[in-house]
């Protein structure tokens, strides 16, 4: 139902690394105002975080918008990237691009998108070179 | 384990959070890689780290964590506290380094 839908939407500064995962930090407080199971607060919390690193890391920003309803909640990040080559090879554990300056900030391991995968019930990655990638992801609720 | 024994046992000096000391930690995690902690499923609560940046305090926040010690004597900056006492979380440092400390608090029965 449409009308029993909460929206979130947050635009993601590119520049600077420091700020990255303010709106994690701020998609987490919202869930625990609505009283979402902390479980599910924690894997919500954690893709979306590990998503908003990837944008500034990779995309120079980009915009994330979360749903809430009853039955699940749903995350898509979106960025105007380079785009990812082969998401397959993204996907391992493992497989990054980041730079040594990311490295050394504790990111840029490779498990990012497999962390993402990890913590959500469904994830799909749409990417085109050139153009950027979004990324949706579901957590239900209804267990 | 409450935050006080950590402390005690690290002989660890508290940079933020001196209220939060009666917490109860039940488990700890131990590594500069920040993707690490996140891939862990289970309630850390407690996470010591060489590695001083505000994403080290997101990250810690989003595993809804209850301290940071910082190791090898590095204190954070301003920002980093002021991002903890928004998140609620005690902010510690000792001087030991990350495999010392863990190792003590492991011995005493932190798992």
């Amino acid at each position: 139902m449409a009308d029993n839908v909460f929206r979130l939407h947050y635009d993601i500064d590119g520049e600077d690394f420091s700020v990255a995962g303010e709106a994690s930090s701020k998609i987490k407080k919202t869930l625990k105002q609505l009283g979402v199971d902390p479980q599910i607060m924690r894997k919500v919390a954690v893709a979306t975080y590990e998503g908003e690193i990837n944008m500034v890391i990779h995309a120079n920003g980009g915009t994330i918008d979360v749903e809430i309803s009853p039955e699940n909640i749903v995350m898509i990040l979106k960025d105007n990237g380079p785009g990812i080559p082969d998401i397959n090879l993204a996907m391992q554990e493992g497989y990054s691009t980041a730079t040594e300056q990311v490295r050394e900030l504790g990111f840029g391991a490779g498990m990012g998108l497999p962390n993402m995968k990890k913590y959500t019930d469904e994830m799909t990655v749409d990417s085109r070179l050139g153009e950027g990638t979004t990324i949706t992801m579901i957590v239900r609720t209804n267990l | 384990m409450k935050l006080q024994e950590v402390k005690e046992i690290l002989d660890a000096k508290v940079l933020s959070g001196d209220d939060l000391l009666e917490r109860e930690v039940l488990s700890a995690c131990g590594s500069d890689l920040m993707s690490d902690v996140l891939a862990f499923v289970k309630d850390q609560a407690l996470l010591m780290t060489g590695l001083v940046n505000a994403q080290v305090v997101r990250t810690a926040e989003m595993m809804d964590m209850k301290a940071i010690v910082f190791v090898r004597g590095k204190e954070p900056g301003e920002e980093i506290l002021e991002l903890a006492a928004e998140a609620h979380m005690a902010i510690l440092t000792t001087d030991y380094p990350l495999y010392k400390a863990c190792g003590l608090l492991y011995s005493a029965g932190l798992r």
